[in-house]
């Protein structure tokens, strides 16, 4: 088909998927994004990193954005020059200080025995993480990782 | 169920197995404290050799039997952890709290002591 469409974002490979805000669709946001990036040959470890980041995203949007009631969870995952990017979306409750959710051992919801390290974990296991938030809002959670060096001359 | 569950001499040994998430942890914690009520909640071990995956709320739940055990005077130990498991443990600090040890049979050794 002749394209006149915008090339620049055709030209990236990306996948979308949207689902229930339910715990059981957890396994399924991260083994999604998992088969998606298999295409990028990475490493057993660069795969489990990024499945463990995509559950801390999804399990958030699910425990603190929508407060483990009724929503949608949407996720865009990009692939750009052996770099990928994944964009976790909730239209939830929003998160009001983002500094002091990112502190280690945090956790909004003490009577629900978390560990308060999912963002801790996150900003370990990928190369970057910026979260964009307001209360009222939604939460989205964009996360880069390299997984194969850029070539010469590409 | 993501584990199976047996007692050696009192103490409690879980061997947690497939992937410890929000939506696992949810259903398999209240069995464990019912079952650590059997030992008095004095010894645990909690055996990683099953485990495929874990995030946060994995960690979120070794936390809080730790919390559980400690809190009756109990000891608890882990085994058999993988190196990805290792790194979370790393990362999270429970390795400064909760001893590793390579089988069952030195981590029941140890909550045995006391």
């Amino acid at each position: 088909m002749a394209s006149k469409l915008n090339s620049d974002a055709l030209s990236d490979n990306y996948m979308r998927i949207q689902f229930a805000s339910r715990s059981e669709n957890e396994s399924f946001a991260r083994v999604a994004v998992a088969a998606f990036v298999a295409q990028m040959d990475p490493t057993v470890e660069q795969l489990t990193e990024l499945k463990t980041a995509v559950s801390e995203a999804v399990t958030n949007a699910i425990i603190h954005g929508y407060e483990e009631g009724p929503g949608e969870v949407r996720i865009e995952c990009r692939i750009r020059d052996g770099t990928v990017e994944v964009v976790v979306e909730d239209d939830g409750v929003g998160i009001a200080d983002i500094e002091q959710a990112r502190q280690p051992m945090y956790t909004s919801r003490p009577e629900l025995e978390r560990s308060g390290m999912g963002l801790t974990i996150m900003e370990s296991f990928v190369d970057e993480l910026i979260i964009d938030s307001a209360p009222g809002r939604g939460t989205r959670v964009i996360m880069r990782k390299t997984i194969a060096p850029k070539r010469e001359g590409h | 169920m993501a584990m199976e569950v047996h007692k050696v001499d009192g103490v409690l040994v879980v061997r947690l197995q497939g992937e410890l998430d929000h939506h696992v942890v949810e259903q398999i914690r209240d069995e464990i404290e019912r079952e650590l009520a059997w030992v008095r909640h004095r010894a645990l071990v909690l055996s990683c050799r099953g485990v495929s995956f874990m995030d946060s709320s994995g960690l979120g739940l070794v936390l809080g039997r730790y919390r559980s055990v400690s809190s009756h005077r109990g000891r608890m130990a882990l085994c058999e952890v993988g190196p990805s498991l290792m790194k979370l443990f790393e990362l999270s600090g429970i390795l400064k709290i909760v001893p590793v040890f390579p089988d069952e049979e030195q981590a029941i050794a140890h909550v045995k002591e006391a």
